[in-house]
């Protein structure tokens, strides 16, 4: 049993990995990504348009899958599997965040603008002062579901042989003839969102202070 | 001395013209008020000449330089320098929510005059004790009155020194009781000889504060010219008929 807790928490460890490291590059990633989303070139928009239909319209299993063998089949280059969860988690959050991000701005006020624009502050300080910190209070709901189905997300990474938790709970379930593993793998993600929304709480909290 | 000349503006969206071909000039601590009836372009104007809209054509002349010329518009860094020579009060407040009053007044100063924040600290608490909010540099917009944040949202504009300060209807967000703090704080503005334009509904305060009237109707000037003489005894048929819904109103 206690192998199999041990196992388990090095298991969690690969999956936080996965989580923080996957926010790591997807947040500020994904700023860029909404910005051409919205940008007055055609050609910029269309390609954002096609990259944010791939990704939120194709399965994260098939684009860890995609991600990890399409280099080996057309150019025979093999590399690290972790890696490849990383740069698929990367992408395909990205995504997502881009959505949201986009969301968050759109809903600011023109009238936000329009003060700023007559007061004389450029068109990158009216978006980093008066802008950012206003759809950055207005997207944390959303934010908080997206990053708790991160978490439970991190489990697909098995797909392409990285042994995160459920992986891991997977093989010790097989092993002991129980299913136990794979429930207390349900306690481990349940304590981990509990941290996550506790975090979002705290951040709305925060921002509280205005509405 | 004249601070802004307008000659020849138009404005169109798509095929609606909204200000058509329209000439006046504002001199250095006038007030002139815009009336005039909704739809008739007094806030086109308004935001044309504080470069909120792009005019379809004629020029604006701000403080002696030229905004935009025969519908050519000034490089940007010139039409910068330009637009900081007027400031724009809005209907709705747009204060910045996640800024304290302090702050929303400093920002500006800070970011664009490139003041030290003592400085712009210091002008902020001259501005909000002269609107009567000294008490209030710490609270945030929603936890003020819509008096208090229009009031805020003038000493906003007025911290960054504005030759010319335009009001787009500044009253007609609030409530009734409401009113009288605003037209209070203009009419201090106009005693100390602020130029000032204000588009308004306020009849009796265009009357009573503004030197000259301009009454505006299907994007033309009708009549304009005394604020006395055009309120009281208007020459234009249009403008008889726009006063008479107003007096029978006040009445």
């Amino acid at each position: 049993m206690l192998k199999i807790l041990q196992a388990m928490l090095e298991g969690t460890v690969v999956s936080l990995e996965v989580f923080a490291l996957t926010l790591l590059f997807s947040l500020p990633l994904a700023l860029p990504v909404a910005l051409g989303r919205i940008s007055k070139q055609p050609l910029i928009r269309a390609l954002v348009n096609g990259y944010l239909l791939v990704m939120r319209g194709t399965p994260l299993i098939l684009q860890l899958i995609f991600v990890y063998f399409a280099p080996y089949y057309l150019f025979s280059l093999s590399y690290d599997r972790f890696t490849a969860v990383i740069v698929a988690f990367t992408l395909n959050y990205t995504a997502y965040f881009a959505e949201i991000y986009r969301g968050g701005i759109e809903s600011i006020p023109r009238g936000q603008y329009e003060a700023a624009k007559v007061l004389g502050l450029t068109r990158f300080q009216t978006f980093f002062r008066i802008v950012l910190p206003q759809v950055i209070k207005r997207i944390l709901p959303s934010m908080g579901n997206e990053v708790i189905t991160l978490v439970k997300d991190t489990a697909l990474a098995q797909t392409i042989g990285v042994a995160e938790l459920f992986r891991v709970a997977q093989n010790a379930s097989s092993r002991q003839f129980s299913t136990m593993p794979i429930f207390l793998a349900g306690v481990f993600y349940f304590v981990m969102n509990w941290a996550v929304s506790a975090v979002f709480v705290r951040f709305e909290k925060k921002l509280s202070y205005y509405h | 001395m004249e601070i802004i000349k307008v000659e020849n503006l138009s404005k169109s969206f798509g095929s609606l013209k909204v200000i058509r071909d329209i000439s006046f000039t504002v001199n250095s601590g006038e007030v002139l008020a815009v009336i005039g009836p909704s739809g008739s372009g007094k806030s086109t104007l308004l935001r044309s000449i504080t470069h909120l809209e792009t005019v379809s054509g004629g020029t604006v002349t701000i403080g002696g330089e030229d905004m935009v010329r025969d519908g050519q518009y000034a490089s940007p860094s010139q039409l910068r320098s330009i637009c900081l020579k007027v400031g724009l009060v809005f209907q709705n407040f747009n204060l910045f929510p996640h800024l304290s009053v302090m702050d929303n007044v400093a920002e500006a100063q800070i970011r664009v005059l490139n003041r030290t924040r003592n400085h712009a600290e210091a002008r902020a608490r001259e501005l909000l004790g002269k609107i009567g909010l000294a008490d209030k540099e710490h609270s945030y917009p929603c936890e003020l009155s819509g008096g208090q944040q229009q009031r805020v949202s003038i000493a906003r504009a007025l911290a960054l020194n504005p030759q010319v300060l335009f009001f787009d209807e500044p009253t007609s967000a609030l409530d009734p009781e409401l009113t009288g703090e605003i037209l209070k704080v203009i009419r201090t503005l106009a005693a100390e000889k602020m130029t000032m334009v204000i588009v308004t509904h306020e009849m009796h305060f265009a009357r009573d504060v503004a030197d000259r009237v301009i009454f505006m109707d299907e994007g033309v000037i009708v009549e304009q010219g005394p604020a006395r003489s055009v309120i009281e005894q208007p020459r234009s048929e249009r403008t008889k008929a726009f006063l008479s819904r107003f007096s029978s109103r006040d009445a």
